[in-house]
């Protein structure tokens, strides 16, 4: 019966259209052929019966669905503590579940009498969940149909209805959004608690020490709680940020300048588009971008000049992050420039100032709190910037500030954890903490960009 | 089709700008049809007109302007001091430091009061010292009568002026620079009648060191600040002569027409 569950949303859902159908006639048929006489136009009749009928079917299938099972592993539960009562719970679930596999002769890890015997019962349960499953949703489905299409009159208001039911609906789907938020923000905080206390509680120790491997004592069962130091990744993260700052700023800024106030109108209407391009590239071909061309290249022009640079860089990494950055901020700094008003370049133009003069005296700092924003959310993308370090920065929690050394990053550590062989129960507690001070810088540098571009806004409009 | 009074009529005074021949074209369009103006020193010219017929375009051609705008071509001559201000010779920056403009709508930069004033003298490198710069500061914020009402706060943002305010700084800012001619496009249509008496009076003090141009849609406007009045029509220069004339006796049917309310 498993493969038939997935058809009763099918049915169900070519059901609402049918009494889509059948409202809208007879509203049609009441109108008597003086369609302005109806309250809500024949499609808002149609309309309330489709959802109405839709919603209750689904709603009550979904629930029918959930119940069902959990009351069905009960029952299989109970059978299986009947025939051996002092079997373990761990082991009685296993049973279960491998009743479960044997019922619909899928492989099971061992076969005996009590697993058999539940299979079998497993088996006609499903069945009548199954019918339950067909019948109910169906026939309460069709009964809301039916006293809707009872209902229609000449002044029902359908539409009101209708639109009432539409609003729950986008209301429902603007809470997922925002219920997933909390709970993100929510998980990530207790686990980073209840990781601290296994480190009892020294929070100086993962913010301050020196040394990160958190992992290095796992075979005995147990995180190392003297190695948690994220001091060497908080460092590589800035020092990577710092150089790809370094590189998207300048280059960035000037572009939108260029763009903003030199390039004519031809240039401008291909040169933008182009430029917004490289924000399209996945960061991951960034990635090896990085740790294919970029780093062996930065690599042999250290040691023709006598410098010995790792294959894996901080610089490269930095480098190539930078690049990703520039359309960011010069995308975002050409908006900011070019919504200075035009006014404001003519008072300066009419004093006879030139335009360098304007650019740099009247312009900019017109357009610095929105330029400062720009740069922030930079910062809070390298900050969160994951691909490219990975492939290019280097694992190795190494303490430097040396651009030409291998250094890691928060997020880096974070992919190293969670991908690694370590079970995901002990792995989790370092890399919650680790993503939750992320969160919190990324959070606080896009709180003061924000603001920044609020008071930007309340001076120009 | 331009009646041009002669020199003789105008007031009898040396002649500051002189523009023969002035043809303006957007892209296809022509904007202003062989203009010939005679702008007088030390006098206010006022140009009237209906909207559309071409007096901004005029006044943006003297200190050059329309060169920021791509799809703008200029022929004919405009003579500031006997020097043609289009030959390839004359530098647009430094024309505009001698031609100072004033907007329709105040337009102070996001600076304080102080560094608005400041800005033309910093740029132009006009003074050498703190101290003399704050003396160009005040002289020309008194020169535009906003010294007494600013005084206090001369290092708050311009922005936080009001609107009459907001245009005389703008109007101290052009003073500042040491311009020889002041051109005002409209400078008093954002502004209620307490504020445009104000930039009125001051207009009338101006006209004793500069040579002052306004676009103006007010007749009251012009026949009271003004000695000399242009007329355009349709991108034509229809009458040009002494204000009290135009405004009297005019000799043009559409002038007459115009100043006494029939179109435009």
């Amino acid at each position: 019966m498993q493969g038939l569950h997935q058809l009763i949303p099918l049915v169900l859902s070519c059901g609402a259209i049918f009494f889509f159908i059948l409202a809208r006639s007879r509203a049609v048929a009441t109108a008597g052929g003086d369609l302005a006489s109806l309250h809500s136009r024949p499609g808002y009749h149609g309309l309330y019966a489709f959802l109405v009928t839709l919603l209750v079917g689904i709603g009550l299938y979904l629930f029918l669905l959930l119940a069902g099972n959990a009351y069905v592993n009960v029952l299989l539960l109970g059978r299986v503590f009947d025939l051996a009562p002092d079997m373990r719970a761990i082991e009685a679930t296993l049973a279960v579940s491998d009743a479960k596999a044997l019922a619909f002769g899928e492989p099971a890890s061992r076969t005996d009498a009590i697993r058999d015997d539940v299979a079998t019962l497993f088996r006609s349960l499903d069945s009548l969940h199954f019918a339950v499953l067909a019948v109910i949703p169906v026939a309460a489905a069709g009964l809301a149909g039916v006293l809707i299409l009872r209902r229609i009159r000449r002044d029902w208001r359908a539409r009101n209805g209708s639109e009432a039911i539409m609003r729950s609906v986008l209301m429902v789907c603007a809470s997922v959004a925002v219920l997933t938020t909390i709970g993100i923000v929510l998980s990530l905080i207790f686990e980073t608690l209840s990781f601290f206390a296994t480190i009892g509680w020294r929070v100086d120790r993962f913010l301050f020490g020196t040394e990160w491997s958190p992992l290095a004592g796992v075979h005995e069962g147990v995180l190392d709680s003297e190695r948690v130091g994220a001091l060497p990744l908080f460092l590589g993260t800035l020092l990577i940020t710092v150089i790809a700052m370094t590189v998207a700023v300048p280059i960035g800024l000037f572009a939108a300048i260029y763009l903003a106030d030199f390039a004519s109108a031809r240039v401008r209407t291909w040169a933008k588009p182009l430029l917004e391009i490289l924000a399209g590239i996945p960061t991951v071909v960034y990635g090896f971008f990085a740790a294919i061309t970029v780093a062996p290249m930065l690599r042999g022009t250290g040691e023709a000049i006598g410098l010995s640079v790792a294959s894996e860089s901080a610089l490269a990494a930095g480098v190539v992050m930078g690049l990703m950055i520039i359309p960011f901020i010069s995308s975002l700094s050409d908006d900011v420039i070019n919504s200075v008003p035009q006014s404001l370049r003519d008072g300066s133009y009419g004093l006879g100032a030139t335009r360098a003069e304007t650019i740099r005296m009247v312009v900019l700092p017109a357009a610095l709190p929105g330029i400062v924003s720009a740069v922030l959310l930079g910062v809070s993308r390298a900050v969160g910037e994951t691909m490219i370090v990975v492939m290019a920065a280097g694992q190795g929690a190494n303490l430097t500030v040396n651009p030409l050394e291998a250094v890691t990053t928060v997020t880096v550590q974070i992919v190293m954890l969670i991908t690694g062989d370590t079970e995901a129960e002990t792995a989790a507690g370092p890399a919650f903490t680790l993503g939750f001070t992320l969160f919190c810088v990324t959070l606080i540098l896009n709180v003061i960009a924000l603001r920044t571009v609020r008071r930007y806004r309340e001076a120009y409009d | 089709m331009n009646i041009v009074v002669k020199d003789a009529s105008l007031a009898d005074t040396e002649i500051k700008i002189l523009a023969r021949d002035v043809n303006v074209h957007y892209g296809t369009t022509q904007a202003i049809h062989n203009v010939d103006v005679d702008i007088s020193d030390k006098m206010v010219t006022a140009l009237i007109g209906p909207s559309g017929c071409g007096k901004s375009t005029f006044l943006r051609c003297l200190n050059r302007m329309n060169d920021t705008i791509d799809s703008c071509r200029i022929t004919g001559q405009i003579l500031l001091d006997n020097q043609d201000i289009y030959d390839r010779e004359v530098d647009p920056v430094l024309l505009r430091a001698r031609v100072g403009m004033v907007f329709q709508k105040p337009n102070p930069f996001p600076k304080s009061v102080y560094d608005n004033v400041a800005y033309g003298p910093r740029i132009h490198g006009l003074v050498n010292s703190r101290s003399d710069l704050d003396n160009v500061v005040e002289k020309c914020l008194k020169r535009a009568a906003l010294w007494r009402e600013v005084k206090d706060r001369l290092h708050e943002p311009g922005t936080g002026l009001s609107g009459g305010q907001q245009q005389r700084l703008c109007i101290a800012r052009a003073v500042a620079t040491a311009p020889e001619v002041l051109l005002m496009d409209e400078p008093c249509s954002a502004l209620d009648p307490i504020a445009t008496a104000q930039i009125e009076e001051l207009i009338d003090e101006l006209r004793l060191n500069y040579s002052v141009v306004i676009v103006t849609h007010s007749m009251q406007q012009a026949a009271r600040v003004s000695q000399n009045t242009a007329f355009f029509h349709l991108g034509n220069l229809v009458e040009y002569g002494e204000t009290t004339k135009i405004f009297t006796n005019p000799e043009d049917q559409r002038t007459q027409d115009y100043i006494t309310g029939r179109f435009g």
